[in-house]
């Protein structure tokens, strides 16, 4: 294809993107219009009506049940995800540096992975002698930690060895390597599992809360089921969905600044 | 003085042993500049790799003024072949360079300073801010050359540092070395495989054998400075010690039970 002059080139790239943005709120807005038409019909207790759910939605969420339903939920993926970051990223450096340490802690590390969060749920409220919010962080933090802790050892074992050896030679002590190169060259994996944690917070928050609890989306979202009240059930859901969606946008957005340089370094490799 | 004495490097044990580097004994006179070329695989990186304290030999040792180096010593610095793996591409081309500074206890100008006079003297002064990859494989390298003269090392060891770059750009960095060298005063190792290079940079060639390594010859090189590309290579001189050096690296090249022409393989 001959290349546009860049004028046309720049038009063309931009009606892409407007394009592109129509789509995103074009297609969910015409599937919210099918349901709205469909329920119409249909009449079924079960999936209310688009309209009602939405009155529902602004009763419940904007702003009358927010402070004490939505920022605690907020609030324990927030501690929850810091943890889990700052416990996966403390655990996962020495783990990628030392073979031997592997050897020792990938077993264990596996087995607790592989086990599904909801196994878990009712242990922590005996072990953690608690159904607030210390049970709920501790249960959202241990599973999040995860994809954080394996891609940290996954991305440090990736490092060069000579950029770890440019180090010690200009003499460069055991934490200022780590802090001035191991973990910056490890960084984009980390970002990486730090974005699924992300998500896995959103569900376990939501677990978390559908077991002993007060207070919460997941705690609406339940009782709303066992008193058949559908419409604020579909509320809540409506809103966790939103909540995981702008959450990770939040997170893409943060990734954009924190790694310009990688995707520079990316297109500019040569193979 | 820099003093490698009796060095040998063996990798494994038992059947899997090999002797990388057999026995290499040599001195580098302060403010001297020494290549070091040898077949490929000769065990060159590892002989650079022991006198830098990287790696710790097997047998014998390194003297630097005197003392024995145990770990990378704080008046020596290293340039690796391959400065795409070793510049940080997450840092800008001035905080790469200011790396080596950051734990030596310098006023925050000071730093700055030594900073500036490396970019200065690589010609890199207006590129500080981008990142390393957005330059050229020639420019990165005086990055990494430019990172090395911040530290102020006495001693500036160089591993095929020009290996990876164009004919036209190797003649540049060659020169750029040449006048840096001059400018700090520092002794340079060099390491390379191209016997062009370590006879136009020298004052001594240091003729390796093929693994395991020993010293063949150490060949003086007596040729005027400053040297040109052009006006010293086209010496009878040069011609001659490149033809003598390029012999001696040839029958290296020839395993010593297999004594048929390379010309007819």
């Amino acid at each position: 294809m001959a290349p546009l002059p860049a004028e046309r080139r720049d038009l063309s790239r931009r009606t892409y993107r407007t394009l592109k943005i129509a789509a995103e709120i074009a297609v969910p807005l015409a599937l919210l219009a099918a349901w709205q038409l469909w329920t119409t019909h249909a009449s079924d207790p079960n999936f209310p009506r688009l309209s009602t759910i939405l009155v529902e939605f602004r009763k419940m969420w904007l702003f009358s049940q927010f402070g004490t339903h939505v920022v605690p939920s907020l609030e324990r993926i927030g501690l929850g995800f810091v943890i889990a970051v700052v416990a996966g990223i403390l655990i996962g450096i020495p783990l990628g540096l030392s073979r031997w340490a592997r050897l020792w802690a990938l077993p264990h590390i596996e087995y607790w992975r592989a086990v599904p969060p909801p196994a878990l749920l009712p242990i922590s409220v005996i072990l953690l002698h608690s159904i607030g919010n210390r049970q709920k962080v501790a249960f959202i933090a241990f599973f999040c930690m995860f994809p954080v802790l394996l891609n940290t050892i996954d991305g440090v074992r990736g490092i060069d060895p000579t950029l770890v050896e440019t180090g010690r030679s200009y003499g460069l002590g055991r934490l200022e390597r780590v802090w001035r190169i191991v973990l910056p060259a490890a960084l984009p994996q980390i970002v990486a599992g730090m974005r699924n944690s992300l998500s896995l917070a959103v569900i376990t928050m939501v677990l978390a809360e559908y077991f002993s609890s007060s207070s919460g989306v997941g705690y609406v979202l339940l009782i709303s089921k066992n008193t058949f009240q559908l419409a604020p059930m579909w509320a809540a859901i409506v809103l966790i969905g939103l909540l995981g969606y702008l959450l990770n946008l939040l997170f893409i957005l943060f990734e954009r600044r924190l790694l310009a340089w990688h995707r520079g370094w990316r297109a500019s490799a040569p193979a | 003085m820099l003093e490698i004495r009796d060095l040998g490097k063996t990798y494994g044990v038992g059947a899997k042993e090999t002797h990388a580097v057999a026995e290499i004994s040599f001195e580098v006179a302060d403010g001297e500049f020494v290549t070091v070329v040898g077949p490929s695989g000769c065990g060159k990186t590892t002989l650079l790799k022991c006198v830098a304290g990287l790696l710790p030999p097997t047998r014998g040792q390194v003297f630097l003024r005197g003392r024995a180096v145990t770990k990378p010593p704080e008046e020596l610095a290293l340039v690796f072949q391959d400065y795409s793996r070793s510049l940080m591409p997450w840092a800008s081309v001035r905080n790469n360079v200011l790396l080596p500074l950051r734990h030596k206890k310098l006023g925050r100008s000071e730093r700055a300073a030594l900073v500036e006079d490396a970019l200065a003297a690589v010609d890199l002064t207006r590129f500080g801010d981008h990142y390393p990859w957005q330059l050229s494989g020639g420019m990165q390298q005086r990055v990494a050359i430019a990172r090395a003269l911040a530290y102020q090392p006495t001693i500036l060891l160089m591993d095929e540092p020009f290996a990876s770059v164009d004919a036209q750009t190797r003649g540049d960095l060659e020169d750029l070395i040449l006048r840096v060298w001059d400018e700090y005063g520092v002794t340079i190792v060099f390491v390379t495989h191209d016997i062009d290079e370590s006879v136009y940079l020298a004052d001594r060639v240091v003729v390796l054998t093929h693994s395991p390594t020993e010293v063949k010859e150490i060949v003086p090189v007596q040729l005027r400075r400053p040297r040109d590309q052009l006006v010293t290579k086209e010496l009878p001189e040069f011609t001659q010690l490149r033809g003598h050096v390029y012999r001696l690296i040839k029958r290296e090249l020839k395993a010593p039970e297999d004594e048929t022409d390379l010309a007819t393989v």
